[in-house]
């Protein structure tokens, strides 16, 4: 008896342990986030005595804080009313990301069908070529599609970066797996109240393969947002940068606007993550998991 | 006879259905490309056929030796690192009874969030006056003033705000992973008295040989992306210790350096070939 006490105690000591480790890691990952949100509600004189040589305006101590003294959303309103550039950044960043989107969808989903469910010669190889183009890093493309642009005559414009977007073979990928998945049965009572192929894929793929379809968005707009590589390299005319270029840069503009334009700029895919976390992680392990 | 019209019919369909994703994708992303390996084989005009000279050039050029030595040391450090490290959460997130959600939500949202977005906090963090050397201050006693983004620690914060980044990534992969195992093999373990760490040993491990190759080789493609940390943090032109394959990419992109970037390109997308390959073969993915 004794002895099963003693295992009792250990497994309760290794269980407290385990739960520390998560939640010191949990911890550290929400660290920075929340000094960022703190720093966003800050006015603009306890910004400077806090964060004197992080704005590069001074040199002091830092005096780090996780909650504000005097909370104010001043930073936003300021950003919102003051800052015409950022409000053009932020409205390119939107042109840029959803057409782009509505692109992959209109591109992606059909031909993650034809993977899916239809039988053709060279099939595989060709699957295999996507996902390779899907594993390349975007500097491998980088100056192809740069020459490919100028030749179009698309180079410092939005389409510069939606194009190539569109026909990213990532959310086919995606797609087609969520596609796998569609029950026959399903596809078979739609054959059977008389609906072609082209009607079955509408009315009985899309809405069967939804999640596929939501994970390629959730995970194509995570991407878009914080695109860095594609805008630096085709864009020169700083009147077309994006929210992710710019942001950088407004510290040296305004720095009492800097956090709150940081939070901004974050709400969108943490709010889209919070409310379609189902999404993205299926999304996330549709690109891992293979049979 | 009808078997054969039915394939006809469906081979012409999947065409339809394929036709503006290959178009696109031959355009944007194959002819181009095609475009690269041909200027990767001829003089800066792109006129004359050299054979390998362009290979040998960029092989010797200092400056791409640079990179790629950092590249391949960053990937050695950073990446068994965040390997390891995301399959132990992964596993207590996985056992957790409690909170499970919470747990993975704050482990995600890193990854979520811009990097851009985040430059603010680092330099407040790793400063000179900043807090990690007032918390090093405090614990060691003396006097702690550096900067750690300037100088050739930035190798290691470069590593660290990589693994807080993708942490949330790894994370997922693998619980992806350990939810396909068969909660029935853990109760017969359980039953034959194995422990937490013998059901690991020769249960998770052994599942798990798939997955591993597969978060090996996404956890390689994807630290390509540490350019954006690494540019956002220290601009263009960073400590020579985290100058690396993008930094160099876009220092000849801005000169025009077709030809080098062409070989370079080149280069590249036979390693990472090699690397999905080496990936493959090490953990024999079945498909």
């Amino acid at each position: 008896m004794g002895d099963f006490c003693g295992i009792r105690i250990f497994s309760r000591i290794k269980a407290t342990a385990c739960t520390a480790f998560l939640g010191i890691a949990c911890l550290l990952a929400c660290l920075p986030l929340l000094l960022a949100a703190a720093a966003s509600l800050m006015p603009k004189d306890e910004l400077l005595w806090r964060y004197l040589s992080p704005l590069g305006i001074g040199k002091a101590p830092v005096r780090a804080a996780l909650l504000p003294s005097y909370p104010t959303l001043g930073a936003f309103g300021e950003l919102l009313f003051w800052s015409p550039g950022f409000f053009v950044m932020f409205w390119n960043s939107c042109i840029q990301v959803f057409p782009m989107l509505f692109g992959q969808l209109l591109v992606a989903a059909p031909a993650a069908w034809a993977f899916a469910r239809l039988d053709f010669p060279a099939k595989r190889v060709l699957f295999g070529t996507y996902v390779w183009l899907m594993v390349l890093p975007f500097q491998v493309v980088q100056v192809s599609n740069y020459l490919v642009l100028g030749q179009l005559g698309l180079l410092d414009s939005h389409l510069s970066l939606i194009l190539p977007g569109i026909w990213s073979t990532f959310p086919v990928f995606i797609m087609t797996r969520s596609f796998e998945a569609v029950p026959d049965s399903l596809l078979e009572a739609a054959c059977l109240d008389g609906a072609g192929e082209v009607r079955a894929f509408l009315l009985v793929g899309i809405p069967a393969g939804r999640p596929g379809i939501a994970a390629a968005l959730v995970l194509g707009f995570l991407d878009g947002w914080n695109a860095l590589e594609q805008p630096l390299a085709y864009l020169k005319d700083v009147r077309l940068w994006p929210l992710s270029l710019y942001l950088p840069k407004i510290v040296q503009d305004k720095a009492a606007v800097a956090f709150a334009a940081g939070m901004v700029m974050m709400m969108p895919p943490v709010l889209l993550y919070l409310n379609g976390e189902g999404e993205l992680e299926q999304g996330v392990a549709a690109s891992g998991v293979k049979e | 006879m009808q078997q054969r019209k039915k394939k006809r019919k469906q081979a012409l369909l999947a065409a339809l259905f394929l036709a503006p994703s290959i178009l696109g994708v031959a355009v944007f992303m194959v002819l181009p490309f095609g475009d690269v390996v041909r200027r990767s084989f001829f003089d800066a005009m792109g006129e004359s056929f050299v054979g390998a000279s362009n290979f040998r050039a960029v092989w010797e050029n200092g400056a791409f030796r640079l990179a790629a030595r950092n590249t391949l040391r960053f990937g050695l450090t950073a990446i068994p690192l965040l390997f390891t490290l995301s399959f132990v959460l992964s596993l207590l997130v996985y056992r957790a009874q409690k909170l499970q959600r919470a747990y993975k939500i704050s482990l995600v949202l890193p990854m979520v969030v811009p990097a851009a977005a985040m430059v603010l906090v680092w330099r407040i963090i790793l400063c000179a006056d900043g807090v990690l050397n007032q918390v090093l201050t405090r614990v060691t006693g003396k006097v702690w003033e550096l900067d750690w983004v300037t100088g050739r620690t930035a190798f290691l914060v470069l590593v660290l705000t990589y693994l807080w980044k993708n942490m949330g990534y790894g994370m997922l992969l693998w619980l992806a992973g350990l939810c396909n195992i068969p909660r029935s093999l853990y109760d017969a373990a359980r039953v034959d008295g194995a422990g937490g760490l013998a059901q690991v040993r020769y249960i998770t491990l052994p599942c798990l040989r798939g997955t591993m190759g597969l978060v090996a080789v996404l956890l390689v493609i994807n630290s390509f992306r540490v350019y954006r940390e690494a540019y956002l943090l220290a601009g263009s032109y960073p400590d020579q210790a985290i100058y690396m394959v993008p930094h160099l990419f876009s220092h000849w992109f801005l000169a025009l350096d077709v030809w080098k970037m062409s070989t370079a390109a080149v280069i590249l997308m036979l390693l990472a070939a090699a690397v999905t390959a080496a990936g493959k073969a090490v953990f024999c993915i079945r498909r």
